[in-house]
């Protein structure tokens, strides 16, 4: 155990370095930034093999591509526009196989320019065939780097650990960063790759794939991510072995959900917020709780068993869906229609672009979610 | 292996570079690779751009290349190359090269800025830039190495504009401006020059950056058999400077005696419009380029020569 | 788990002569067995033997590189009868 006081962007870097990575390559963004300069000031020190700093997050994920290919263990940091620059390269990433670790400090994306917090960066990039994991303090943004690398290269799926821009990655709070030594308990001091770029045994990786083939890699891609949810819960397991920490089963975290009729549903560190509200309205008889996702790709639409028996359910979401329903309340109704459930979706977008959520207001979603008797899809705030 | 018909079956499974790829009969990029890959040998890693020399070699299962390969986009081969040497110089190799080989489109034109930073930081790798002046495996549209004039199907030559209004970018000068240690120019042709250029680049420590004009048939609109012959002319006719920048210090590596412009231009379906006053403006802009780099490689290897002393 | 990899040298069960129209016929008696044509050859198929220079025709996609290049012209592209 090392309680200390610490930025969780500086307690992240910590844990980076911890988990012995071959190549980390970054370019600065607000407010994924703090790593970064980070571990550039660890390379400097000696602390890690390799840093480089690029010219772009383009370069950074392709530079990445590159030294997982040769067998390394590679990690970089950005968010918001970072990630959207990154985009090609990321659909590359996963249908190439090569396990490798981001972390995305949640940010607004352009137009108009924004630097605070909301998710719409990860969500959009969704469908990219990465596994996505929503942390909701720096806590757990600090177990989730390891496991990330361990699910990683398990399943070599690339993997993005998401922790909102500010209200996580600029806090200064106290939290239990995970010493070296415990991280090598758990992840091999090595990355062991399966394959890998290596002139004792030439391969080609990268090949390009003709109508008769194409699909089936992409459709095997589909079915090797959905088999990742075992996966990200062995490892929720087998890291709360270690570190004596659990969030959930991994994929979810239901919190005073089994008694409650309406339930919060939301990721990242919106959570702690609501666990405020519920607390507040638990202690004045309100039956409300909370189930947040905490991986959101691969989607666990198991997590409908949380819902049996529920009469209302509120999914927050700090994203839009332009022109249709938001991202996250389609999932979580497509599971509740899925399980043959007759629980009632509401859909509240909100947060963007660092709007404050305050708890009062989250008091104020459930008792409006209370009242109304039919579903609504609104913006809150606006 | 299947070899049954090789008539030489010891030299051909020393070839690095197999046969059975795809490309265009008379493809002069594809013997290029042989001299580049025989002049590396086993002990490297290739990092290879979207482009014809990716789609030629490796439609899936079957791969032209008989040392490792990489293709992962069209524009970030020298990041990918970057990523793949530092890792490996980061596990203790340090002795595996890394080439890249990318087309003008991904050199010239998509992918500059990132070659660019590759350049900058001084990352351990040979970047290969087969010029073959156009985006040929999308159907011949200009880039910015087609040259002035230059028929391509987004430089077409219709009633108003005749070809490609704009002038080839200046790549080598470009890239050797960057102050890396080594940068120079060759043919699939000019073996002997290719081969050492790719044996000498990979002796030092640091980006080095090689650009290879190599012919593409189709996108030329050249017979086959006169791939190797375009180049000799494309270099006699001084067209193509062959030449070396090594450590900032230009020499000329060959220096025929000058043909006119013309036997490298006729014959090429994509020159096929140019007029007697095209002809000779083109021939004026070679001759001047010609006559400064001839300038540079006196006033650096006389500059060389009193450092020497 | 579908892994979209290569083989090395792979290429190798793709038998290019097929798209051949010439094919290079060679006087081997006039044959100066300088190399010549292997060194230019854009596939690789044509190598120089105890005999002198013999096509590979599994590969040989009948560019005729090999006979413009070839200093004495023995090596004449004459139509693919097949």
């Amino acid at each position: 155990m090392m309680r200390k006081t610490i930025e969780g962007s500086f307690a992240v870097a910590e844990v980076v370095r911890d988990c012995v990575p071959d190549l980390v390559a970054c370019f600065p963004i607000t407010p994924s930034t703090h790593i970064a300069e980070e571990l550039d000031r660890m390379y400097t020190d000696g602390q890690i093999k390799s840093y480089t700093a690029v010219e772009s997050e383009f370069s950074a994920i392709s530079m990445l591509v590159g030294g997982s290919a040769a067998g390394g263990r590679v990690f970089t940091t950005t968010d918001a526009q970072g990630l959207f620059l990154m985009h090609e390269v990321l659909f590359a990433a996963s249908g190439m196989r090569l396990p490798m670790v981001i972390v995305n400090a949640n940010r607004a994306v352009s137009a108009p320019l924004n630097i605070w917090n909301d998710q719409q960066d990860s969500i959009s990039e969704r469908d990219a065939g990465w596994i996505q994991i929503y942390c909701k303090n720096n806590q757990e943004a600090v177990d989730a780097v390891p496991q990330a690398f361990k699910i990683s290269e398990d399943t070599l799926l690339p993997v993005m650990v998401c922790m909102d821009g500010f209200y996580l990655t600029h806090i200064v709070e106290q939290i239990d960063v995970p010493q070296k030594e415990l991280i090598m308990k758990y992840l091999p001091a090595k990355r062991n790759a399966q394959y890998k770029l290596d002139t004792q045994n030439p391969i080609s990786m990268g090949m390009y794939a003709m109508p008769k083939d194409y699909q089936g890699f992409r459709d095997d891609l589909h079915l090797d991510i959905l088999k990742a949810k075992e996966n990200v819960k062995k490892e929720m397991e087998a890291w709360g072995a270690v570190s004596g920490r659990r969030y959930g089963n991994g994929l979810w975290e239901e919190i005073n959900a089994e008694d409650a009729d309406i339930l919060f549903v939301a990721m990242g560190s919106i959570i702690e917020n609501a666990e405020l509200a519920v607390d507040k309205m638990r202690a004045k008889g309100k039956k409300v709780g909370i189930v947040r996702i905490r991986c959101y790709r691969p989607f666990p639409a198991e997590v409908a068993k949380a819902f049996v028996g529920k009469k209302k359910i509120v999914v927050f979401e700090k994203a839009l869906g332009f022109g249709a329903s938001p991202p996250l309340y389609t999932d979580v109704s497509n599971a509740v229609r899925e399980a043959g459930l007759k629980t009632k979706v509401y859909s509240i977008a909100g947060g963007l672009g660092g709007k404050d959520v305050t708890v009062e207001h989250i008091m104020e979603m459930l008792a409006r979610v209370k009242k109304e008797k039919e579903p609504f899809q609104i913006v809150w705030g606006d | 292996m299947n070899a049954s018909n090789s008539t030489n079956p010891e030299l051909e499974n020393k070839e690095l570079f197999k046969s059975g790829h795809t490309a265009c009969a008379g493809c002069g990029v594809s013997v290029g690779l042989r001299h580049i890959l025989r002049a590396a040998g086993p002990d490297t890693i290739v990092v290879n751009a979207t482009g014809c020399v990716e789609i030629f070699t490796s439609a899936y299962p079957r791969s032209a290349w008989s040392v490792p390969y990489i293709h992962c986009l069209f524009e970030n081969t020298a990041p990918v190359a970057a990523g793949v040497v530092e890792t490996l110089r980061a596990q203790g190799n340090d002795h595996t090269k890394v080439i890249v080989i990318a087309g003008d489109g991904a050199s010239y034109d998509i992918g500059f800025g990132h070659l660019s930073g590759m350049l900058e930081r001084g990352h351990d790798a040979l970047y290969i830039s087969y010029d073959n002046e156009a985006y040929m495996n999308t159907g011949v549209q200009r880039s910015g190495a087609t040259p002035w004039k230059a028929n391509t199907t987004t430089s077409q030559v219709g009633s108003v504009f005749k070809g490609k209004m704009q002038y080839k970018k200046p790549l080598t000068e470009i890239v050797a401006a960057h102050s890396i240690p080594y940068a120079a120019t060759s043919t699939s042709a000019h073996y002997i020059d290719l081969q050492n250029k790719v044996k000498k680049a990979l002796s030092i420590k640091g980006p080095k950056f090689l650009n290879v004009l190599m012919t593409c048939v189709p996108g030329w609109g050249t017979e086959p058999s006169l791939s190797m012959q375009y180049l000799k002319d494309a270099v006699d006719t001084h067209v193509w400077p062959v030449y070396e920048i090594e450590n900032g210090f230009l020499k000329m590596n060959l220096k025929p005696e000058k043909k006119p412009v013309e036997t490298y231009l006729k014959g090429q379906k994509r020159f096929k419009h140019l007029t007697p006053e095209d002809i000779a403006q083109i021939q004026k802009m070679v001759d001047e380029k010609w006559d400064s780099l001839l300038w540079k490689e006196k006033c650096d290897q006389e500059r060389l020569a009193a450092l020497k002393k | 788990m579908k892994m979209p990899l290569g083989k090395p040298g792979t290429s190798m069960e793709n038998k290019t002569g097929g798209w051949r129209t010439e094919r290079p016929q060679v006087d081997q008696s006039k044959c100066i067995k300088c190399n010549q044509c292997h060194l230019n050859c854009p596939d690789g198929c044509i190598f120089v033997t105890q005999k002198g220079a013999q096509p590979n025709y599994d590969y040989c996609k009948g560019c005729g590189v090999c006979a413009q290049v070839c200093p004495v012209k023995c090596i004449k592209m004459v139509p693919e009868e097949k």
